[in-house]
């Protein structure tokens, strides 16, 4: 029967395979496509490789990570005995003395779990780096295939704890960036081009986390009957608007938080001094 | 524009084997490429075995891959071409072939059967129904679908894996218990059906890793890994791995 | 040969678009062993391209709606040739359909306080449609597929499989109707797509629900599936055809490009407040208002604006006339070179709404348009013109039981049956056709299928062993040996048996004849061009049976237009004899020849019969063709019905003598 809708058997052996598999269609090639279907995995990877290696650098640094008044995004909230004082900044000896390497590692744990398991680096890991697949109807390399079914990946519906987690940081980078409207002596209402790259910063990472699909579904996706919450409704809708865009604030972001590192670096090398407007 | 020979190579055989075969033929103004096959099959291949139905983009019938990608063929245009250019149309490769360009599509139909079906609440009756156009945009978007399984034919989890069709519904299907989930008066629950559990356990949500391929080839524009798949797992989350959404469930029942 | 798989069936559908599945879930319900064949997959039909919506009175967005009103609407549409009995049970029927499907799963657009949202329509007096954007059709077929679906995992449960109680045959094509000596349906005899492989199901109803014949036609926006099949079914089998002369040529299909001319441009366009203009800007359709109509329709630009708004103060804009006078309205503005660049006229929402509207209310039309033909509808006008939509008529059946006459046990609902529509169908009303009537005839099928329990009609080997010589004959055009069929493998040895003369490519044929009525029995037809037509006609049917195919029986639709041409033919040929006899003009038959509505004419029905009665296809004399006419007039409208209205308005339709009674 064409599109025969009879039960098979039950006792017929499952064939393996993909699209070389005996039942398809008798075509050699992996792939038919005639684009440069290559180049997007190929970007993504290359950009994700240069933020891990740049902010693994970074991050086990441990130095230059303090410019008064700003202080790295990577350090903050800094919560070893080990951290410098910071005045009135996110300092907090939550481990005491015996956390024997950069701080930076403790806390960098939940902006890195947020993104790794938010579902568009998910995306764009799974393809740019396990080629699963690389790029839509291109045969990925792997014989089997198991999804997000077992451990580890299962663990990618911890999604949500992750954006609590990042509620809060983004709460203390927030912090950081009123701290930024300081001078280096700690004097109030003041200005410079670190308070601007903060602000760029801090208005991304807001973007970036609120645009979370769990918060999303957090705020109002959950819901079944739209027209008994009207508030969480234009929640809901306010948010999806922003999760259209949320490739772009992941990448937006992810720069931004770079950048704003890299600035403080640079100020506490000594390399230059900040451009004070007032 | 003129009409003007293209270089096609349309994939011809069975199961039991077949190649590309290289057509000459004429292309006129505003074809698209489904005009094209039509063409070689009245007047060079007669027997050229292809599905269609309505040529409009609404019944997703003719559902092929040109140039490797999974398109509907009435709604490709063969403008989108350079002249010189060979096109290459191929049955979809996720499915067994029949014939051609004509597939068995029955795991669909298989799956579809798989998905319980709307349940009506017991308490009202036909023409009493009363549903809020924001509480049905959801599932409406869903129900755009013209099945032309054109994302169950790009999704690698069982493109690549024929092992996997037992297991998972794929994205069309899955999309549907989304719709059912979000449908405002689908009373399954009152009968002790939980979707957003089933989607994981039974419908093999967990497979999916969102690579997003099915909403590239939806030829409706459904954000079906936005909208429907990542919600879904959202909420099969809600059900299996947040204890303080079950805590709070247990504490004070309320209807959502 | 007849050895041939046989299945034991109770109800046999034929389609699975609104009408078939609509039949199918009533047999099943009511108990009886329901099979369905279609010659597409499951849930392609032709159905999903309805794109307005569901006329049925519920009055959710104006009260003053009911039954009788939209009962009036119907008449007035199809100028009182309706079978009134049949407009009357749609009419009255129709909103528990619709309502029915809620409980279903079915989506539709929403009022303000959460029922079914309902839309204008061209001929319909109230806003009556309930849709879901412009994709209602897609909504009715996938609900009923659902609902099929959820029938089939009831039966799972009970009895262990999915396809016991129902089963659809998908891609499976009927040739015909099996009967036993007494004349009663015994079942059908079919063949499979993808192994050409023959097969019976016996049943002893039979509900044909196969569509239209829009792909005699070559501007059409029917798929390659309208090929009449269930016309010619039914004509063969020994049930006459009814009306067949009225041919819906709906007014807006696009016209460019060439590739997708007769696309359906859907009428909720002009419902939402597109308008209709000349090459010189003109709203011509004020020009057109036929006397009939004069109180019903705005006077002015002004007036018919007002009327969105306002409609209970103003008068709809022409543009909202039935079809029939839309469609003949644009024909002539084209003859009077006041056409678009490509042959059509304008019709314009941009200037009408706001680009963000566009978009949201008529969604498939703005991709439609953007995708096939690059026009931007939001910033620019459509070019649209007449294209083949409908059939009127169709099988004649019993206005209660869908029964079809002269055949028990055959029974026909939707486009294919004849009679509910009269002359021309306003657009909604299709769909609440197929679920009204659909409904009924799968409740008296499966009623007759139970009544002939332990007696079932048999049919005999030689019908199957006719039947299948029939299907082959395009292997061997011209030759002998019909029935040594080419299976895969085999095509070569077919080729060398056919004789000297070169078989007709099917494609070919098939250009000839959609030419043929397109330019003989159009839109507007002339008595020397129907004459024209009828002897093209018969030589296309001498042709067609030279019709040859190459390659094998598997998944050949070479082979299978070959078989669709019989039905073609056969439905042609009862268009343009009817058409002919019929002289005047009303609804979908225009004559320029006889322009004026004849009331005389409107108690008259012209039923097509088989001229040679044995159902076999011998007579291929171009003289005596394969059908005949007959004149029957029509029951007496019953009294309450025509007291619905004005006495001035029945004066408009009905001859004197009819008034008088």
């Amino acid at each position: 029967m064409t599109t025969g809708t009879e039960e098979p058997p039950a006792t017929e052996p499952r064939p393996r395979g993909g699209v070389r598999g005996s039942t398809r269609a008798a075509i050699a090639a992996r792939h038919l496509r005639t684009d440069r279907w290559w180049l997007a995995p190929a970007g993504t990877a290359a950009g994700l490789l240069a933020f891990v290696v740049y902010s693994t650098w970074r991050a086990f640094a441990d130095t230059h990570y303090y410019a008064a008044p700003y202080v790295s995004p990577f350090y903050s909230p800094c919560l070893a005995e080990r951290c410098r004082p910071m005045h009135a900044g996110p300092n907090g000896d939550l481990f005491g003395s015996w956390w024997g390497i950069s701080p930076a590692i403790i806390i960098l744990i939940f902006p890195l779990g947020f993104r790794l398991t938010c579902y568009y680096y998910r995306k764009a890991y799974y393809r740019g780096f396990w080629a699963s697949p690389p790029a839509c109807a291109v045969a990925e390399p792997h014989a089997t295939y198991t999804g997000e079914t077992r451990f580890p990946l299962i663990l990618q519906n911890l999604h949500r704890y992750f954006f609590y987690a990042a509620l809060l940081v983004a709460a203390v980078l927030t912090y950081d960036t009123v701290l930024a409207f300081r001078d280096e002596h700690y004097g109030w209402g003041h200005m410079g081009l670190g308070s601007l790259v903060f602000l760029a910063n801090i208005a991304l990472i807001w973007a970036y986390t609120l645009s979370c699909h769990s918060c999303r579904h957090i705020v109002g996706g959950k819901l079944r009957h739209f027209s008994k919450h009207p508030v969480r409704y234009r929640a809901w809708r306010f948010v999806g608007r922003l999760n259209a865009r949320h490739m772009q604030l992941a990448w937006a972001s992810l720069v931004s938080v770079a950048l704003a590192d890299f600035y403080v670096y640079l100020l506490a090398s000594g390399v230059f001094d900040d451009p004070r407007f007032f | 524009m003129s009409g003007y020979e293209a270089r096609f190579r349309v994939w011809r055989g069975d199961v039991h084997g077949g190649d590309l075969a290289d057509f000459r033929v004429e292309v006129n103004e505003g074809e698209v490429v489904l005009d094209i096959i039509h063409r070689i099959q009245a007047t060079q291949a007669p027997d050229l075995a292809v599905r269609w139905n309505c040529k409009a983009g609404k019944c997703g019938s003719c559902s092929a891959e040109i140039n490797g990608r999974p398109r509907l063929m009435c709604m490709t245009r063969m403008s989108v071409f350079d002249r010189a250019e060979t096109v290459t149309v191929t049955p979809l490769r996720a499915f067994p072939v029949v014939r051609d360009l004509v597939t068995d599509v029955g795991f669909n139909y298989a799956k579809a059967r798989e998905v319980p079906a709307f349940v009506p609440p017991a308490e009202l009756g036909p023409g009493e129904y009363r549903m809020m156009q924001e509480d049905v945009d959801r599932s409406q978007e869903f129900r755009k679908c013209i099945e032309c399984f054109l994302c169950q034919d790009t999704c690698h989890v069982v493109r690549d894996h024929e092992e996997n069709k037992p297991a998972f519904a794929g994205p069309r299907f899955l999309m549907r218990v989304a719709e059912l989930d979000m449908h405002p008066l689908d009373a399954a629950e009152d009968t002790g059906l939980d979707r957003k559990r089933t989607a994981q356990d039974e419908h093999g949500l967990g497979y999916c890793n969102i690579t997003k391929c099915c909403t590239e080839v939806c030829p409706e524009g459904i954000h079906i890994t936005d909208n429907a798949l990542i919600p879904l797992k959202e909420r099969a989350a809600d059900r299996k791995y947040d204890p303080l959404v079950w805590l709070g469930s247990k504490i004070r029942r309320r209807p959502s | 040969m007849s050895v041939v798989d046989r299945q034991e069936w109770d109800v046999v559908v034929v389609g699975a678009g609104g009408a078939g599945l609509r039949a199918a879930i009533e047999a099943r319900e009511r108990g009886a062993r329901t099979a369905v064949i279609c010659k597409s997959l499951f849930g392609k039909a032709h159905t999903v391209m309805a794109e307005g919506g569901i006329a049925a009175a519920m009055g959710n967005v104006n009260s003053g709606d009911n039954w009788q009103v939209h009962f009036r609407d119907t008449m007035r549409g199809g100028k009182f040739l309706n079978q009134w009995r049949m407009a009357e049970l749609h009419a009255r029927e129709a909103p528990d359909r619709v309502w029915e499907l809620e409980t279903w799963g079915a989506l539709f657009d929403r009022t303000g306080d959460g029922r079914i949202s309902q839309r204008n329509f061209g001929g319909h007096e109230y806003p009556r449609l309930a849709h879901v954007g412009d994709r209602t059709g897609l909504e009715l077929i996938r609900t009923l597929q659902q609902k099929i679906v959820s029938l089939q995992q009831e039966d799972k449960k009970e009895t262990g499989g999915y396809e016991t109680r129902l089963k659809v045959f998908q891609e499976c094509t009927v040739t015909r109707i099996l009967k036993d000596e007494r004349g009663r349906v015994a079942g059908v005899f079919a063949y499979e797509r993808e192994s050409g492989r023959f097969f019976v199901l016996q049943a002893p109803a039979v509900v044909i629900a196969t569509g239209g014949i829009g792909k005699s036609f070559k501007v059409t926006s029917n798929s390659w599936e309208y090929t009449g099949d269930g016309h010619a079914l039914a004509l063969l089998a020994g049930a006459p055809l009814v009306n067949m002369e009225f041919v819906q040529f709906h007014p807006t299909g696009m016209v460019w490009p060439p590739s997708v001319k007769g696309i359906l441009v859907t009428e909720s366009v002009r419902g939402d407040g597109g308008v209709l203009r000349n090459s010189e800007g003109e709203r011509f359709m004020f020009d057109y208002v036929p006397d009939v109509f004069k109180e019903k329709y705005a006077e002015s630009e002004a007036e018919g604006d007002r009327w969105y708004e306002d409609p209970d103060h103003n008068r709809r804009p022409p543009e909202l006339l039935p079809r029939d006078e839309v469609a003949r309205a644009i024909n002539a503005e084209v003859k009077a070179g006041r056409g678009s660049p490509h042959g059509g006229v304008f019709l314009d929402v941009s200037t009408r709404m706001p680009a963000e509207v566009i978009r949201r209310r008529l969604p498939s039309m703005y991709h439609q348009f953007k995708e096939l033909a690059d026009v931007d509808i939001t910033a620019e006008p459509m070019e649209v013109g007449p294209t083949c939509h409908y059939v009127m008529g169709g099988v004649a059946v019993d206005s209660d039981t869908a029964a079809a006459r002269g055949v028990p046990g055959l029974f026909a609902a939707g486009e294919v049956a004849g009679g509910m529509h009269g002359s021309n169908r306003l657009g909604g009303n299709s769909l609440s056709d197929l679920l009204v009537f659909g409904r009924r005839a799968g409740l008296h099928a499966a009623e007759h299928a139970a009544s002939l329990a332990g007696a079932r009609p048999v049919a005999d080997d030689a019908q199957l062993d006719a039947a299948a010589a029939e299907a082959l004959r395009p292997f061997s055009a011209e030759g002998p040996g019909a029935d040594e069929s080419p299976l895969p493998g085999e095509a070569e040895g077919a080729a060398r048996m056919r004789g000297d003369r070169p078989p007709e490519n099917p494609y070919g044929i098939h250009q000839e004849l959609q030419q043929t009525m397109n330019d003989l029995v159009g839109i507007i037809r002339r008595r020397a061009e129907m004459e024209q037509a009828l002897e093209k006609l018969a030589e296309l049917r001498v042709r067609a049976r030279r019709a040859g195919v190459e390659g094998h029986r598997q998944f050949n639709p070479g082979w299978h237009l070959a078989l669709d041409l019989r039905n073609m033919l056969l439905v042609s040929e009862c268009v343009a004899r009817a058409a002919l006899e019929r002289t005047e003009s009303r609804g979908g038959h225009t004559r320029e020849d006889h322009p004026e509505m004849d009331n005389a004419w409107r108690p008259v029905n012209l039923l097509c019969r088989p001229a040679d009665p044995t159902g076999g296809l011998a007579a291929t004399d171009p003289v005596r063709g394969q059908i005949e006419l007959v004149r029957e007039t029509t029951p007496p409208i019953r009294p309450d019905l025509l007291a619905l209205f004005e006495k001035e308005e029945l004066v408009k339709y009905l001859a004197e003598e009819e008034l008088y009674e």
